[in-house]
Protein backbone atom coordinates (compact mmCIF):
# COMPACT_ATOMS: atom_id res chain seq x y z
CA UNK A 1 0.00 0.00 0.00
CA UNK A 2 2.97 2.57 1.11
CA UNK A 3 4.83 1.50 -2.06
CA UNK A 4 2.15 2.44 -4.31
CA UNK A 5 2.22 6.01 -3.36
CA UNK A 6 6.07 5.74 -3.68
CA UNK A 7 5.52 4.21 -6.81
CA UNK A 8 3.50 6.92 -7.63
CA UNK A 9 6.15 9.79 -6.93
CA UNK A 10 9.12 7.81 -8.57
CA UNK A 11 7.07 7.81 -12.08
CA UNK A 12 5.83 11.52 -11.49
CA UNK A 13 9.54 11.86 -11.00
CA UNK A 14 10.78 10.46 -14.27
CA UNK A 15 8.01 12.21 -16.12
CA UNK A 16 9.80 15.14 -15.49
CA UNK A 17 13.00 14.19 -16.25
CA UNK A 18 11.54 13.20 -19.06
CA UNK A 19 10.36 16.82 -20.09
CA UNK A 20 13.39 18.11 -18.90
CA UNK A 21 15.72 16.01 -21.38
CA UNK A 22 13.18 17.01 -24.44
CA UNK A 23 13.72 21.10 -23.41
CA UNK A 24 17.58 20.47 -22.94
CA UNK A 25 17.75 18.35 -26.19
CA UNK A 26 15.98 21.50 -28.26
CA UNK A 27 18.95 23.62 -26.10
CA UNK A 28 21.69 21.42 -27.52
CA UNK A 29 20.50 21.88 -30.95
CA UNK A 30 20.18 25.95 -30.77
CA UNK A 31 24.21 25.69 -28.79
CA UNK A 32 25.27 24.12 -31.85
CA UNK A 33 24.06 26.27 -33.92
CA UNK A 34 25.79 28.87 -32.29
CA UNK A 35 28.87 27.18 -32.09
CA UNK A 36 28.83 26.61 -35.65
CA UNK A 37 28.40 30.15 -36.94
CA UNK A 38 30.97 31.23 -34.04
CA UNK A 39 33.51 28.49 -35.77
CA UNK A 40 33.47 30.76 -38.77
CA UNK A 41 35.82 33.41 -36.72
CA UNK A 42 38.61 30.60 -37.02
CA UNK A 43 38.99 30.81 -40.89
CA UNK A 44 41.21 33.60 -42.59
CA UNK A 45 38.21 35.17 -44.04
CA UNK A 46 36.20 34.84 -41.18
CA UNK A 47 38.57 37.67 -38.91
CA UNK A 48 37.09 40.23 -41.10
CA UNK A 49 33.29 40.31 -40.33
CA UNK A 50 33.85 38.99 -36.66
CA UNK A 51 31.18 42.00 -35.65
CA UNK A 52 28.44 40.32 -38.13
CA UNK A 53 28.75 37.13 -36.91
CA UNK A 54 28.63 38.33 -33.09
CA UNK A 55 25.63 40.15 -34.18
CA UNK A 56 23.88 36.72 -35.70
CA UNK A 57 24.70 34.68 -32.48
CA UNK A 58 22.96 37.09 -30.35
CA UNK A 59 19.96 36.78 -32.46
CA UNK A 60 20.33 33.07 -31.83
CA UNK A 61 20.71 33.86 -28.05
CA UNK A 62 16.83 34.88 -28.61
CA UNK A 63 16.18 31.08 -29.42
CA UNK A 64 17.81 30.08 -25.95
CA UNK A 65 16.22 32.60 -23.64
CA UNK A 66 12.77 30.64 -24.95
CA UNK A 67 13.88 27.41 -24.52
CA UNK A 68 15.07 28.15 -20.75
CA UNK A 69 11.46 30.11 -20.46
CA UNK A 70 10.05 26.48 -21.09
CA UNK A 71 12.78 24.80 -19.18
CA UNK A 72 11.95 26.74 -15.99
CA UNK A 73 8.24 25.16 -16.17
CA UNK A 74 9.19 21.80 -16.37
CA UNK A 75 10.12 20.91 -12.64
CA UNK A 76 9.13 22.62 -9.33
CA UNK A 77 11.09 26.28 -8.80
CA UNK A 78 12.46 25.08 -5.26
CA UNK A 79 14.28 21.80 -7.16
CA UNK A 80 16.67 23.23 -9.02
CA UNK A 81 19.78 20.94 -8.24
CA UNK A 82 17.29 17.75 -8.02
CA UNK A 83 17.28 18.24 -12.13
CA UNK A 84 20.60 20.09 -12.27
CA UNK A 85 22.53 17.64 -14.00
CA UNK A 86 20.29 17.34 -16.83
CA UNK A 87 20.93 20.71 -17.75
CA UNK A 88 24.40 21.19 -16.55
CA UNK A 89 26.40 20.28 -19.72
CA UNK A 90 23.92 22.44 -21.75
CA UNK A 91 24.43 25.62 -19.55
CA UNK A 92 27.83 25.53 -19.78
CA UNK A 93 28.81 25.36 -23.40
CA UNK A 94 25.87 28.20 -23.28
CA UNK A 95 27.89 30.02 -21.10
CA UNK A 96 31.00 29.61 -23.23
CA UNK A 97 29.12 30.61 -26.14
CA UNK A 98 27.96 34.02 -24.43
CA UNK A 99 31.42 34.51 -22.89
CA UNK A 100 32.97 33.62 -26.40
CA UNK A 101 30.65 36.81 -28.37
CA UNK A 102 31.17 38.68 -25.45
CA UNK A 103 35.06 38.24 -25.91
CA UNK A 104 34.91 38.65 -29.47
CA UNK A 105 33.04 42.13 -29.15
CA UNK A 106 34.33 44.04 -26.30
CA UNK A 107 38.18 41.93 -25.57
CA UNK A 108 36.58 41.01 -21.79
CA UNK A 109 35.39 38.45 -19.59
CA UNK A 110 31.50 38.35 -19.21
CA UNK A 111 30.46 38.72 -15.82
CA UNK A 112 28.24 36.29 -14.32
CA UNK A 113 25.72 38.78 -14.21
CA UNK A 114 25.81 39.88 -17.67
CA UNK A 115 25.70 36.17 -19.12
CA UNK A 116 22.34 35.18 -17.07
CA UNK A 117 21.16 38.00 -18.87
CA UNK A 118 22.34 36.78 -22.43
CA UNK A 119 20.96 33.82 -21.10
CA UNK A 120 17.09 35.16 -19.99
CA UNK A 121 17.86 33.28 -16.38
CA UNK A 122 18.98 34.79 -12.78
CA UNK A 123 22.48 35.63 -11.28
CA UNK A 124 21.06 34.57 -7.76
CA UNK A 125 19.49 31.64 -6.22
CA UNK A 126 17.16 33.21 -4.79
CA UNK A 127 15.49 34.51 -7.37
CA UNK A 128 14.62 31.70 -9.46
CA UNK A 129 16.05 29.97 -11.92
CA UNK A 130 19.75 30.88 -11.96
CA UNK A 131 23.14 30.12 -13.11
CA UNK A 132 25.23 27.91 -10.73
CA UNK A 133 28.47 29.61 -9.98
CA UNK A 134 30.55 26.48 -10.74
CA UNK A 135 28.77 26.42 -14.42
CA UNK A 136 29.67 29.82 -15.14
CA UNK A 137 33.12 29.23 -14.25
CA UNK A 138 33.53 25.99 -16.25
CA UNK A 139 32.11 27.69 -19.26
CA UNK A 140 34.82 30.24 -18.93
CA UNK A 141 37.28 27.60 -18.75
CA UNK A 142 36.26 26.42 -22.21
CA UNK A 143 36.53 30.17 -23.25
CA UNK A 144 40.04 29.26 -22.51
CA UNK A 145 40.56 26.68 -24.71
CA UNK A 146 38.71 28.01 -27.36
CA UNK A 147 41.05 31.39 -27.57
CA UNK A 148 44.13 29.44 -27.47
CA UNK A 149 43.06 28.35 -30.45
CA UNK A 150 41.92 31.75 -31.97
CA UNK A 151 45.22 32.64 -30.92
CA UNK A 152 46.77 30.28 -33.18
CA UNK A 153 44.58 30.77 -36.01
CA UNK A 154 44.97 34.67 -35.92
CA UNK A 155 48.46 34.03 -36.37
CA UNK A 156 47.87 32.39 -39.71
CA UNK A 157 45.59 35.06 -40.60
CA UNK A 158 48.18 37.84 -40.43
CA UNK A 159 46.93 39.40 -37.29
CA UNK A 160 50.06 39.11 -35.15
CA UNK A 161 48.37 41.62 -32.45
CA UNK A 162 45.64 39.65 -31.22
CA UNK A 163 47.82 36.68 -29.68
CA UNK A 164 49.41 39.38 -27.69
CA UNK A 165 46.05 40.40 -26.25
CA UNK A 166 44.58 36.88 -25.88
CA UNK A 167 47.83 36.31 -23.57
CA UNK A 168 47.39 38.99 -21.44
CA UNK A 169 43.39 38.15 -21.14
CA UNK A 170 44.31 34.67 -20.17
CA UNK A 171 46.78 35.35 -17.62
CA UNK A 172 44.35 37.78 -15.97
CA UNK A 173 42.25 34.67 -15.72
CA UNK A 174 44.52 32.37 -14.92
CA UNK A 175 45.35 34.59 -12.16
CA UNK A 176 41.90 34.35 -11.01
CA UNK A 177 41.29 31.31 -10.96
CA UNK A 178 44.28 30.50 -8.68
CA UNK A 179 42.17 32.80 -6.09
CA UNK A 180 39.82 29.92 -6.14
CA UNK A 181 40.46 26.96 -3.73
CA UNK A 182 38.36 24.19 -5.51
CA UNK A 183 37.24 20.97 -4.95
CA UNK A 184 38.64 17.66 -6.31
CA UNK A 185 36.09 17.78 -8.67
CA UNK A 186 35.00 18.17 -12.46
CA UNK A 187 35.54 21.93 -12.06
CA UNK A 188 39.22 21.20 -10.90
CA UNK A 189 39.92 18.58 -13.60
CA UNK A 190 38.82 21.67 -15.92
CA UNK A 191 41.03 23.66 -14.45
CA UNK A 192 44.15 21.72 -14.83
CA UNK A 193 43.90 22.07 -18.27
CA UNK A 194 43.83 25.66 -18.18
CA UNK A 195 47.54 25.60 -17.84
CA UNK A 196 47.78 23.97 -21.34
CA UNK A 197 45.58 26.61 -23.05
CA UNK A 198 48.17 29.41 -21.43
CA UNK A 199 51.80 27.37 -22.53
CA UNK A 200 50.44 27.48 -25.46
CA UNK A 201 49.50 30.97 -25.90
CA UNK A 202 52.59 31.95 -24.28
CA UNK A 203 54.27 29.43 -26.96
CA UNK A 204 52.65 31.49 -29.92
CA UNK A 205 54.18 34.91 -28.11
CA UNK A 206 57.59 33.58 -28.18
CA UNK A 207 57.41 32.41 -31.82
CA UNK A 208 56.19 35.90 -32.69
CA UNK A 209 58.83 37.88 -30.48
CA UNK A 210 62.08 35.87 -31.60
CA UNK A 211 60.68 36.78 -34.84
CA UNK A 212 60.06 41.08 -34.09
CA UNK A 213 56.33 40.18 -34.72
CA UNK A 214 55.20 41.58 -31.85
CA UNK A 215 57.07 44.75 -32.14
CA UNK A 216 54.99 45.47 -36.08
CA UNK A 217 51.89 44.33 -34.18
CA UNK A 218 52.15 46.72 -31.81
CA UNK A 219 53.16 49.40 -34.46
CA UNK A 220 50.21 48.47 -36.49
CA UNK A 221 47.38 47.94 -33.93
CA UNK A 222 48.86 51.49 -32.63
CA UNK A 223 49.77 50.51 -29.40
CA UNK A 224 52.69 51.35 -27.49
CA UNK A 225 56.24 51.20 -28.35
CA UNK B 1 45.01 20.83 3.80
CA UNK B 2 44.28 22.31 0.51
CA UNK B 3 47.03 25.08 0.95
CA UNK B 4 49.81 22.42 0.91
CA UNK B 5 48.50 20.57 -2.34
CA UNK B 6 47.75 23.83 -4.12
CA UNK B 7 51.41 24.97 -3.14
CA UNK B 8 52.97 21.43 -4.65
CA UNK B 9 50.32 21.49 -7.72
CA UNK B 10 51.87 24.64 -8.74
CA UNK B 11 55.35 23.53 -8.13
CA UNK B 12 55.34 21.23 -11.08
CA UNK B 13 54.24 23.66 -13.59
CA UNK B 14 57.17 23.46 -16.19
CA UNK B 15 57.22 27.27 -17.62
CA UNK B 16 59.67 28.92 -15.30
CA UNK B 17 58.95 32.05 -16.97
CA UNK B 18 55.66 32.29 -15.97
CA UNK B 19 55.79 33.59 -12.55
CA UNK B 20 57.06 36.98 -13.62
CA UNK B 21 54.47 37.73 -16.48
CA UNK B 22 51.90 37.35 -13.39
CA UNK B 23 53.17 40.22 -12.37
CA UNK B 24 51.25 42.66 -15.06
CA UNK B 25 48.35 41.23 -13.37
CA UNK B 26 46.36 44.24 -11.69
CA UNK B 27 45.09 42.72 -8.70
CA UNK B 28 42.24 44.88 -8.17
CA UNK B 29 40.47 44.75 -11.57
CA UNK B 30 37.28 44.01 -12.32
CA UNK B 31 38.14 40.48 -13.06
CA UNK B 32 40.40 39.92 -10.30
CA UNK B 33 37.88 41.46 -7.67
CA UNK B 34 34.87 38.85 -9.11
CA UNK B 35 37.30 36.19 -8.94
CA UNK B 36 37.57 37.44 -4.85
CA UNK B 37 33.77 36.78 -4.62
CA UNK B 38 34.01 33.62 -6.16
CA UNK B 39 36.26 32.28 -4.07
CA UNK B 40 34.24 33.42 -1.00
CA UNK B 41 30.78 31.89 -2.19
CA UNK B 42 32.71 28.86 -3.66
CA UNK B 43 34.70 28.34 0.16
CA UNK B 44 31.35 29.05 1.57
CA UNK B 45 29.66 26.79 -0.17
CA UNK B 46 32.13 23.59 0.61
CA UNK B 47 32.55 24.66 4.12
CA UNK B 48 28.58 24.35 5.17
CA UNK B 49 29.42 20.67 2.77
CA UNK B 50 31.79 19.82 4.73
CA UNK B 51 29.60 20.43 7.53
CA UNK B 52 26.99 18.53 6.02
CA UNK B 53 28.57 15.36 5.43
CA UNK B 54 30.43 15.15 9.06
CA UNK B 55 26.54 15.64 10.76
CA UNK B 56 25.90 12.82 8.37
CA UNK B 57 29.17 10.53 9.60
CA UNK B 58 27.56 11.03 13.30
CA UNK B 59 24.35 10.20 12.44
CA UNK B 60 25.01 7.15 10.30
CA UNK B 61 27.33 5.68 13.64
CA UNK B 62 24.57 6.48 16.14
CA UNK B 63 21.95 5.30 14.30
CA UNK B 64 24.27 1.63 13.54
CA UNK B 65 24.77 2.09 17.27
CA UNK B 66 20.98 1.86 17.77
CA UNK B 67 20.59 -0.79 15.46
CA UNK B 68 23.11 -2.90 17.38
CA UNK B 69 21.02 -2.16 20.72
CA UNK B 70 18.31 -3.18 19.32
CA UNK B 71 19.04 -6.80 18.11
CA UNK B 72 19.64 -7.29 21.74
CA UNK B 73 16.01 -6.76 22.48
CA UNK B 74 15.23 -10.57 22.15
CA UNK B 75 17.74 -11.78 23.56
CA UNK B 76 17.13 -9.91 27.23
CA UNK B 77 14.51 -10.58 29.41
CA UNK B 78 13.63 -6.92 30.10
CA UNK B 79 12.92 -5.73 26.71
CA UNK B 80 11.18 -2.55 27.44
CA UNK B 81 14.79 -1.08 28.66
CA UNK B 82 16.22 -1.61 25.71
CA UNK B 83 13.45 0.16 23.67
CA UNK B 84 13.32 2.36 26.24
CA UNK B 85 17.30 3.40 25.70
CA UNK B 86 16.44 3.24 21.57
CA UNK B 87 14.55 5.98 21.68
CA UNK B 88 17.08 7.77 23.72
CA UNK B 89 19.31 7.30 21.28
CA UNK B 90 17.32 7.97 18.49
CA UNK B 91 16.25 11.23 20.07
CA UNK B 92 20.13 12.37 20.25
CA UNK B 93 20.25 11.02 16.21
CA UNK B 94 17.03 13.36 15.59
CA UNK B 95 18.94 16.50 17.34
CA UNK B 96 21.89 15.89 14.82
CA UNK B 97 19.33 15.84 12.17
CA UNK B 98 18.01 19.16 13.51
CA UNK B 99 21.22 20.99 12.96
CA UNK B 100 21.02 19.09 9.28
CA UNK B 101 17.94 21.16 9.01
CA UNK B 102 19.34 24.45 10.29
CA UNK B 103 21.77 24.48 7.95
CA UNK B 104 19.57 23.65 5.17
CA UNK B 105 17.00 27.05 5.96
CA UNK B 106 17.00 28.61 2.87
CA UNK B 107 18.98 26.37 0.75
CA UNK B 108 18.08 23.81 -2.00
CA UNK B 109 18.29 20.71 -0.40
CA UNK B 110 19.47 18.89 -3.46
CA UNK B 111 22.32 21.02 -3.88
CA UNK B 112 23.98 19.39 -0.35
CA UNK B 113 22.04 16.06 -0.37
CA UNK B 114 24.90 14.04 -1.45
CA UNK B 115 26.57 15.04 1.36
CA UNK B 116 23.64 13.98 4.03
CA UNK B 117 22.16 11.14 2.19
CA UNK B 118 23.70 8.34 3.87
CA UNK B 119 23.33 9.76 6.83
CA UNK B 120 19.76 9.46 6.35
CA UNK B 121 19.35 6.25 5.13
CA UNK B 122 20.99 4.75 8.17
CA UNK B 123 18.28 6.60 10.12
CA UNK B 124 15.10 5.39 8.31
CA UNK B 125 17.06 1.62 8.79
CA UNK B 126 17.13 3.01 12.60
CA UNK B 127 14.31 3.97 13.21
CA UNK B 128 12.16 1.20 10.92
CA UNK B 129 13.59 -1.06 12.84
CA UNK B 130 12.87 0.09 15.87
CA UNK B 131 9.11 0.38 14.81
CA UNK B 132 8.98 -3.17 13.28
CA UNK B 133 9.74 -4.11 16.72
CA UNK B 134 6.99 -2.75 18.42
CA UNK B 135 4.51 -2.65 16.05
CA UNK B 136 5.40 -5.63 13.63
CA UNK B 137 4.76 -3.37 10.93
CA UNK B 138 6.35 -0.76 8.33
CA UNK B 139 6.75 2.71 9.22
CA UNK B 140 5.59 4.80 6.60
CA UNK B 141 7.57 8.23 4.82
CA UNK B 142 5.09 10.31 5.96
CA UNK B 143 5.62 8.97 9.68
CA UNK B 144 9.21 9.37 9.90
CA UNK B 145 9.15 12.67 8.42
CA UNK B 146 6.60 14.02 11.08
CA UNK B 147 9.45 13.46 13.97
CA UNK B 148 11.71 15.38 11.86
CA UNK B 149 9.76 18.85 12.57
CA UNK B 150 11.61 20.68 14.43
CA UNK B 151 10.84 23.78 17.12
CA UNK B 152 13.15 26.56 17.82
CA UNK B 153 13.01 25.74 21.46
CA UNK B 154 16.81 24.61 22.86
CA UNK B 155 18.24 26.76 20.33
CA UNK B 156 21.81 28.00 21.87
CA UNK B 157 22.69 24.61 21.45
CA UNK B 158 22.98 24.88 17.55
CA UNK B 159 23.07 28.49 17.25
CA UNK B 160 27.30 28.37 17.02
CA UNK B 161 26.22 26.03 13.39
CA UNK B 162 23.81 28.11 12.03
CA UNK B 163 25.26 31.44 12.87
CA UNK B 164 26.59 32.32 9.22
CA UNK B 165 23.75 30.37 7.20
CA UNK B 166 20.64 32.59 7.38
CA UNK B 167 19.59 35.72 9.56
CA UNK B 168 15.63 34.86 9.62
CA UNK B 169 14.81 31.73 11.29
CA UNK B 170 11.72 30.49 11.20
CA UNK B 171 9.69 29.00 14.53
CA UNK B 172 9.54 25.56 12.99
CA UNK B 173 11.58 24.11 10.48
CA UNK B 174 11.64 20.34 8.87
CA UNK B 175 13.63 18.03 7.14
CA UNK B 176 12.03 16.03 4.68
CA UNK B 177 13.58 12.05 4.11
CA UNK B 178 13.52 11.84 0.34
CA UNK B 179 11.45 8.82 -1.35
CA UNK B 180 14.27 7.31 -2.46
CA UNK B 181 16.02 7.57 0.37
CA UNK B 182 13.58 5.93 2.79
CA UNK B 183 13.07 3.09 0.08
CA UNK B 184 17.18 2.79 0.46
CA UNK B 185 16.61 2.98 4.29
CA UNK B 186 14.08 -0.03 4.18
CA UNK B 187 16.19 -2.22 1.82
CA UNK B 188 18.76 -1.87 4.60
CA UNK B 189 16.47 -2.76 6.96
CA UNK B 190 15.93 -6.85 5.75
CA UNK B 191 19.14 -7.65 6.14
CA UNK B 192 18.51 -6.10 9.57
CA UNK B 193 15.91 -8.20 9.94
CA UNK B 194 17.18 -11.29 8.58
CA UNK B 195 19.98 -11.07 11.47
CA UNK B 196 16.69 -10.90 13.82
CA UNK B 197 15.68 -14.08 12.21
CA UNK B 198 18.38 -16.25 12.74
CA UNK B 199 19.51 -14.97 16.02
CA UNK B 200 15.34 -14.98 17.62
CA UNK B 201 15.85 -19.38 16.97
CA UNK B 202 19.08 -19.41 18.91
CA UNK B 203 16.82 -17.76 21.69
CA UNK B 204 14.54 -20.92 21.15
CA UNK B 205 11.68 -18.45 19.89
CA UNK B 206 10.10 -20.17 16.91
CA UNK B 207 7.07 -17.59 16.01
CA UNK B 208 9.02 -14.37 14.94
CA UNK B 209 10.74 -16.40 11.94
CA UNK B 210 7.30 -16.80 10.47
CA UNK B 211 6.30 -12.99 11.08
CA UNK B 212 9.43 -11.57 10.06
CA UNK B 213 9.06 -13.99 6.88
CA UNK B 214 5.75 -13.14 5.85
CA UNK B 215 7.07 -9.27 6.53
CA UNK B 216 10.11 -9.56 4.50
CA UNK B 217 7.86 -11.08 1.58
CA UNK B 218 5.59 -7.80 1.64
CA UNK B 219 8.42 -5.77 1.32
CA UNK B 220 9.77 -7.63 -1.59
CA UNK B 221 6.66 -7.66 -3.32
CA UNK B 222 7.15 -3.89 -2.59
CA UNK B 223 9.91 -3.22 -4.23
CA UNK B 224 9.51 -5.71 -7.18
CA UNK B 225 6.07 -3.33 -7.82
CA UNK B 226 8.47 -0.70 -8.23
CA UNK B 227 10.95 -2.56 -10.07
CA UNK B 228 12.97 -0.44 -12.74
CA UNK B 229 11.05 2.88 -11.98
CA UNK B 230 13.19 3.76 -9.30
CA UNK B 231 16.74 5.14 -9.58
CA UNK B 232 19.77 2.66 -10.09
CA UNK B 233 20.59 2.01 -6.60
CA UNK B 234 17.05 0.99 -5.58
CA UNK B 235 17.17 -2.13 -8.37
CA UNK B 236 21.09 -2.77 -7.05
CA UNK B 237 19.60 -3.27 -3.46
CA UNK B 238 16.95 -5.47 -4.68
CA UNK B 239 19.48 -8.35 -5.18
CA UNK B 240 20.76 -8.61 -1.62
CA UNK B 241 17.16 -8.22 -0.47
CA UNK B 242 16.19 -11.54 -2.39
CA UNK B 243 19.16 -12.87 -0.74
CA UNK B 244 18.12 -11.82 2.74
CA UNK B 245 14.66 -13.39 1.93
CA UNK B 246 16.06 -16.74 0.47
CA UNK B 247 17.22 -16.67 3.75
CA UNK B 248 14.72 -16.19 6.26
CA UNK B 249 12.61 -18.46 3.98
CA UNK B 250 15.03 -21.07 4.26
CA UNK B 251 15.34 -20.45 7.69
CA UNK B 252 11.55 -21.18 8.34
CA UNK B 253 11.65 -23.84 5.87
CA UNK B 254 14.04 -25.68 8.28
CA UNK B 255 12.11 -24.91 11.38
CA UNK B 256 9.30 -26.14 9.79
CA UNK B 257 11.25 -29.69 8.53
CA UNK B 258 12.86 -30.31 11.27
CA UNK B 259 10.90 -28.89 13.91
CA UNK B 260 8.18 -32.00 14.50
CA UNK B 261 11.18 -34.24 15.24
CA UNK B 262 13.79 -32.41 17.30
CA UNK B 263 12.94 -31.74 20.55
CA UNK B 264 12.93 -27.65 21.63
CA UNK B 265 15.97 -27.50 23.31
CA UNK B 266 18.37 -28.86 20.43
CA UNK B 267 17.01 -27.13 17.57
CA UNK B 268 18.93 -24.15 18.47
CA UNK B 269 21.84 -26.25 17.61
CA UNK B 270 20.46 -27.30 14.35
CA UNK B 271 20.23 -23.59 13.71
CA UNK B 272 23.22 -22.56 14.56
CA UNK B 273 25.24 -25.21 12.31
CA UNK B 274 22.93 -24.27 9.25
CA UNK B 275 23.21 -21.04 9.28
CA UNK B 276 26.87 -20.91 9.28
CA UNK B 277 26.53 -22.86 5.98
CA UNK B 278 24.95 -19.93 4.81
CA UNK B 279 27.32 -18.16 6.28
CA UNK B 280 29.83 -19.57 4.14
CA UNK B 281 27.76 -19.84 0.95
CA UNK B 282 28.14 -15.81 1.15
CA UNK B 283 30.95 -15.60 1.49
CA UNK B 284 32.09 -17.34 -1.30
CA UNK B 285 29.73 -15.33 -3.93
Amino acid sequence: PAFTALQGVLTADQDIREEIRKVVQALEQTAREILTLLQGVHQGAGFQDIPKKCQKAREHFGTVRTQLESLKTKFPADQYYRFHEHWRFVLQRLVFLAAFVVYLESETLVTREAVAEILGIEADRERGFHLDIEDYLSGVLILASELARLAVNSVTAGDYSRPLRISTFINELDSGFRLLNLKNDSLRKRYDGLKYDVKKIEEVVYDLSIRGLNKEAAVGAGGEK
Amino acid sequence: GSGGFRKRKHDNFPHGQRREEKENVNPSSAMMMSFKSFQLELDTRHDKYERLVKLSRDITIESKRTIFLLHRFTSVPNGEEVLNESEVKLDAVRRKIKQVAQELIGEDMYQFHRAISPGLQEYVEAVSFQYFIKTRSLISLEEINKQLIFTAEDREETTNTTANSHDKQPHTWSLKVTPVDYLLGVADLTGELMRLCISSVGNGDIDTPFELSQFLCQIYDGFTFIGNTGPYEVSKKLYTLKQSLAKVENACYTLKVRGSEIPKHMLADVFSTKTELIDQEEGLS
